[in-house]
């Protein structure tokens, strides 16, 4: 009778001690990692990742494993984060891209809308049919304005 | 005269420096003439830059405002003397290390005509604090200790917390500088004046004026005059020699014993310092009408035939001030602003003297002091640091990037007062890792706040989609709804018509 409550007893505190130290050290619940993953992204909702926004990156990165390298504007600096939070290794980014900032050529402009329509964060400004400018401090240099310009009159400008 | 009294705080680590004052102090202080051009940076403070109202051709006169404070914090900035605005151009500045930065330049006609305005109250007691606190602000006053922070924020920052104690820092504890002693010796009682401006202002009955031990010339101008007006809520404290025992943060603590808490700010601990500097400043405005358009600052060092101090009007050429000290010696090796501790070294005098320039010092040949040494953990730099860092520690999770340990670290905290890398045997250049690293955690902090607004106005966009989309289907489906109750003749009806504009315009 003895042997066997302390049987139980050993066993009840090594689950105890393995319980505790598994809710120190392992991820907690994926809903929240991914968040903390989204966190430390840029929030340029650029794509550049090659999934549609931030956030829909950080859930693949941790729900499906995707490399934690394709973000350009993060940089190094967001790689090295990432890789400390989720305890993977630290990779060379696949492709680097300068900080910069999108500039509309206004003599162009013909006021269409669709760089307006494109931006994620609404960053450019203008009305149909009358000139558009992009809001410089608000602009994240996603790139996204660029492509639908009918007139090709938006740039990038690398930032000093 | 008040007997001086003794300090109740001490000061952790800190150095005894060659003092150097002796040159520069020998001689009263010096009036700058008039120069031919005045070149003032619109950044002469913290904050936005001031926005200029002045064209360019206009004739103005000396007092007059020719830039605005910008949004949020910052100062105005005043023409030196009367002339014409010939430019507002980018001209290289001491706080961008000789960069360039936007200036207007002003071609003086020599005439030096000053602007008055009639309203003035000169009897500034009976003005409610609110009132002299605007009035100190439309004087351009900023602290002139270095920091240049705008006066009269600061002074409001500081009504919104609980402030029992006034101090007036005189005690230009950093080697060569000695703009403060001969300002003090010369203009105590506008000092005094200052300081009770600026207790009503605040509306506080406890003021300490701390100068250091080794300026009895100053100690005595002052005390001379607090006995003369009889004003007990000013006391004279002299404080140890010794550095960095007028950094803001040190010299609350050994005025009056308390603890500036990491991160805070002496308002925190109900203290309030303004350097005599600004306090003389402010009497200037606030009696004189004069706003802060000249200051004194010491030419000093090997490098000058004729160590001085000047009073010059902000936007003379550092050129021309080291003209009036003799000029160049042929030791002339560097050129400094600021102390030879704080101070940052330029490569071209033509820089304009601004409102922060405090020592234009010019060093002769300095000894190597050989090639950076691993750190051997001697500990020496932990027991100099006044603000209880371990520079040794900090020094390592600077090199390896670690923001992280930084912070926990207190690097936040540095002063970057210097004198972990004057003791430092392996001759690790601390201060300046300390340097870079903060300006990387700041850059690290923007980049943040970026991602959060950037995230906010995304998800804000993403929802404003959302909302417009449920609109129109809520207005399609009532339309649906409405064309189906009305029945199908209506409908029938409704086609017919559209057949009708069509053929209309074909």
């Amino acid at each position: 009778m003895g042997t066997a409550v302390l049987t139980i007893a050993v066993i009840a505190m090594l689950a105890g001690i393995g319980l505790s130290f598994a809710s120190r050290r392992l991820p907690s619940d994926p809903g929240n990692l991914v968040e903390q993953v989204n966190d430390l992204l840029p929030q340029t909702q650029c794509a550049q990742c090659g999934y549609p926004g931030c956030r829909p990156y950080a859930a693949a990165v941790v729900e499906n494993g995707a490399a934690i390298n394709l973000c350009p504007p993060g940089g190094e600096e967001t790689i090295r984060r990432l890789a400390e939070l989720l305890g993977r290794e630290a990779i060379a980014l696949a492709e680097s891209v300068v900080p910069s900032v999108a500039v509309i050529d206004e003599s162009l402009c013909i006021g269409c809308t669709h760089c307006r329509n494109a931006c994620p964060v609404d960053a450019i400004v203008g009305a149909h049919q009358l000139m558009h400018t992009v809001i410089e401090s608000e602009c994240t240099g996603c790139e996204l304005c660029v492509a639908p310009c009918p007139v090709d009159c938006i740039s990038m400008r690398p930032l000093a | 005269m008040s007997a001086p009294t003794y300090d109740l705080g001490t000061l952790h680590g800190g150095l005894r420096l060659p003092a150097n004052k002796a040159a520069s102090t020998s001689q009263p202080i010096f009036e700058a003439p008039i120069p031919k051009q005045l070149m003032l940076p619109i950044t002469q403070h913290v904050g936005d830059p001031a926005q200029p109202v002045v064209g360019i051709g206009e004739h103005v006169l000396k007092g007059q405002l020719i830039a605005e404070p910008g949004q949020s914090l910052g100062a105005p900035i005043h023409a030196s003397s009367s002339g014409t605005v010939i430019a507002i151009e980018a001209w290289p500045v001491s706080r961008r290390n000789g960069d360039n930065a936007p200036c207007i330049v002003i071609e003086c006609d020599g005439k030096d005509e000053a602007i008055r305005s009639s309203d003035k109250q000169v009897d500034f007691t009976s003005l409610a604090p609110a009132e002299l606190l605007s009035e100190i602000l439309k004087g351009g006053i900023v602290g002139l200790g270095g920091a240049v922070f705008p006066t009269a924020q600061k002074l409001m920052q500081a009504r919104t917390c609980e402030i029992d104690h006034l101090l007036l820092n005189g005690v230009e504890c950093e080697s060569y500088i000695s703009c403060d002693d001969m300002l003090m010796r010369e203009r105590a009682g506008e000092i005094v004046s200052g300081a009770q401006i600026l207790m009503h202002a605040l509306q506080i009955s406890v003021c300490f004026i701390a100068i250091e031990s080794d300026k009895p010339d100053a100690i005595r101008a002052i005390g001379d005059v607090l006995g003369e007006i009889q004003d007990d809520r000013i006391v004279l404290k002299q404080v140890p020699t010794i550095y960095p025992s007028g950094g803001e943060d040190q010299l609350v603590q050994l005025v009056t014993n308390r603890e500036v808490p990491s991160g805070g700010l002496p308002s925190d601990v109900g203290c309030l310092v303004q350097n005599v500097g600004t306090a003389a400043a402010i009497h200037d405005w606030i009696i004189n009408d004069e706003p802060l358009i000249s200051r004194v600052t010491t030419v000093t060092g090997d490098g000058v035939v004729n160590p001085i101090n000047v009073r010059a009007r902000v936007g003379t050429t550092i050129a021309d001030l080291v003209a009036l000290a003799g000029g160049y010696t042929e030791s002339a090796k560097q050129l400094i602003v600021g102390g030879p501790m704080t101070g940052k070294s330029i490569t071209t005098d033509r820089v304009p003297l601004v409102k922060a320039t405090n020592c234009i010092l010019v060093s002769g040949e300095t000894p190597d002091p050989g090639p950076e040494m691993p750190c051997i953990r001697c500990g020496d730099c932990a027991s100099v640091c006044p603000v209880q860092l371990l520079p040794q520690q900090l020094f390592w999770y600077a090199r390896a990037d670690n923001e992280v340990k930084l912070r926990e670290f207190g690097l936040m905290d540095c002063i970057e007062c210097g004198c972990c890398d004057l003791v430092c045997p392996s001759h690790i250049p601390l201060t300046a890792d300390f340097c870079v690293a903060k300006g990387r955690i700041q850059e690290l902090e923007d980049e943040k706040a970026r991602a959060v607004r950037a995230r906010q106005r995304f998800e804000a966009r993403n929802d404003r989609l959302e909302r417009d989309k449920e609109q129109r289907d809520t207005e399609l489906s009532q339309q649906k709804e409405s064309a189906k109750q009305a029945g199908p003749s209506a409908i029938a009806e409704i086609l017919r018509r559209k057949k009708l504009e069509k053929k209309d315009k074909d």
